[in-house]
């Protein structure tokens, strides 16, 4: 007598703390190997870029603080440098170096974050707790200069609203000086720790072509071995006067994505201390009047700067006919803004390009024939921020 | 190709026929092509040795309600050997099938998916053509410059039926969309004096 073994059906999500937000996962089980995964999104959809759509250029910015919000300005970066090139305004050297600073806190702040909660989802806790400590100092850098820990809404087309309050510099370069044994610690913990290991080397291999073929970018293709980053190979901004390396993987599995995310952030650290250390006082943000709004205390003097000041926050400024791409290398990959002006105040379309949504995509072809305990490690080690995926 | 003219001058001269435009802005080639040519087009980019444009980064659509033909297909390319981007574009009517990309680029799935999703644009031998962001049992695309920015429904708990119910959108306040384009140039004669200026410095 045969008896006949049908597959299990299992829902995964969207309530469950390893799908990193609101993922629905529907998991084909034979046995406990996973055979098909079908990753439903769509349940964060904001309609983001509808609503760019009827909003000025000023307006949008907040917009992109709330796509990948564990580095809400590396998002912000790009849509700026998409409407600079449009209307070919120059940063300040100042300006570009802040936006260099906090496009790198950024990057640690996500990185920390993948870190740890991945550790989480292999079952260590205590990584998460000692990170999310820097990322609280790290958060209160962004409330410092902007008056908000997450939603930032700093950088503008033409550089950023406004300078460093006192005593932020020195209080940056002294982060530098402490975390790089902080990330020491968190190796400590992970990096030779056996059951880490076992939970994730050869689990989610990604070769070179496959890289490729599913539209991989930051760490998910440098963790394959092909040294591609945009701050390198298309820079934007003053990365080009940095001195920096790029980590590389090998096997291209969970394993090697979590050491790249390790040395990124000590790079980061690095290229922070570099900003610091080159940066002069002037100007932060372009200082034509059409563009940028003048400082208030000219408003009460200047009746060019008052007129300046209320066309701006009402009717906002205008752009030019125009379409662009711009791409940033944000931390879980290439974030790009396609953006097409029609000479009015507002954008017509503006499509935004989400490193995540291409990489959950390839989430069935990652899982397949992995066991079911290892959705989770994969899952981590991709890099999910629902914000951006669903947009 | 070693830089942008060069590979606009190959793209042109290997494909003459096909190519109703090129033109290099922003450190892009920015290529306009028909419907037809495109998975030619799109092979020929990807597998020649001059140009290898091996990743596709995004597909998108624009729409202009007002022209004959209304979607314009915009694809990004870009290609790690030479580091360059390209972006193709064709433009197609309303109700007009296109054909998938999902056979030379995996990664197009979800991207055909998601245009399909916010513009209503269906993909000839698509593996999965369902709805991609929007909610389970939507209706209407979107992102269509048609379509209200408010939309048409809003869902809320029912407590009599004990469920998520969808109903029609009731606003407390009309979207306020105020229509503040004025010149703010200043005058003309203000603008000819300025232009006068530029020149002297």
């Amino acid at each position: 007598m045969t008896k006949k073994i049908k597959n299990l059906n299992l829902n995964f999500g969207p309530q469950h703390p390893a799908a990193h937000g609101v993922l629905r996962l529907i998991l084909e089980l034979d046995g406990e190997i996973v055979e098909k995964a079908d990753p439903h999104i769509g349940l964060l959809h904001r309609g983001t870029e509808k609503l760019i759509e009827n909003k000025t250029y000023m307006q949008a910015v907040p917009y992109f603080d709330r796509l990948d919000y564990v580095a809400p300005m590396n998002q912000e970066h790009a849509f700026a440098l998409a409407v600079e090139k449009i209307l070919k305004i120059d940063v300040p050297i100042r300006g570009q170096y802040i936006r260099v600073i906090f496009c790198e806190i950024g990057r640690i702040l996500s990185h920390i974050l993948n870190v740890t909660t991945q550790a989480m989802d292999v079952g260590a806790l205590t990584p998460t707790l000692w990170g999310f400590e820097e990322r609280e100092k790290l958060m209160g850098f962004y409330e410092r200069v902007s008056g908000s820990r997450l939603h930032a809404n700093y950088f503008r087309a033409g550089g950023v609203h406004q300078d460093f309050p006192q005593g932020l510099e020195e209080d940056i370069a002294t982060f530098c000086e402490t975390f790089p044994k902080i990330i020491n610690d968190l190796e400590s913990l992970l990096t030779d720790n056996r059951i880490f290991k076992q939970r994730n080397v050869d689990i989610g291999v990604v070769s070179k072509q496959d890289a490729l073929d599913y539209s991989f970018s930051g760490v998910m293709i440098r963790g394959s071995g092909v040294p591609w980053d945009l701050r390198k190979s298309q820079p934007y901004d003053c990365y080009k006067e940095i001195d920096f390396n790029i980590p590389v993987g090998k096997n291209g599995d969970c394993y090697d994505r979590y050491l790249c995310r390790i040395e990124e952030m000590k790079e980061s650290v690095s290229i922070i201390k570099q900003c610091l250390s080159k940066m002069e006082k002037g100007p932060v943000k372009s200082l034509d009047g059409k563009i940028s709004p003048p400082p208030k205390k000219d408003i009460k003097q200047s009746m060019e700067a008052l007129i300046h000041h209320f066309k701006l926050f009402t009717e906002g400024y205008r752009v030019p006919n125009d379409e662009i791409y711009t791409a940033v290398e944000a931390p879980k990959g290439e974030f790009g803004v396609y953006l097409i002006s029609d000479g009015s105040s507002k954008p017509y379309k503006c499509k935004i390009r989400a490193p995540g949504f291409s990489h959950l995509q390839s989430m069935d072809y990652l899982i397949k024939g992995h066991m079911l305990a290892d959705v989770p490690a994969v899952l981590g080690s991709l890099d999910i921020v629902f914000g951006e995926v669903d947009r | 190709m070693n830089n942008l003219e060069n590979l606009e001058k190959k793209i042109n001269s290997e494909l003459n026929t096909k190519i109703n435009k090129t033109e290099i802005k922003h450190n892009q080639v920015y290529i306009e092509i028909d419907k037809e040519d495109f998975i030619d087009v799109t092979l020929f980019l990807k597998t020649n040795n001059d140009t290898k444009f091996r990743q596709l980064i995004d597909i998108t659509v624009v729409d202009f309600p007002e022209r004959d033909q209304r979607f314009s297909l915009v694809y990004l390319f870009l290609s790690h050997e030479f580091n360059q981007r390209v972006v193709l574009k064709y433009s197609i009517s309303e109700n007009e099938v296109i054909p998938s990309l999902t056979s030379i680029f995996p990664s197009a799935n979800w991207m055909e998916r998601e245009v399909f999703d916010m513009y209503g644009v269906s993909f000839k031998d698509h593996p999965d053509l369902r709805r991609i962001l929007t909610d389970y049992g939507f209706e209407g695309h979107p992102l269509r410059k048609d379509f209200p920015l408010t939309g048409h429904t809003e869902v809320r708990y029912s407590e009599d039926k004990k469920k998520v119910i969808s109903e029609p959108v009731k606003l407390e306040q009309n979207f306020r969309n105020f229509d503040y384009e004025s010149p703010w140039e200043g005058t003309k004669y203000i603008q000819e004096e300025i232009d006068i200026n530029d020149k002297k410095n």
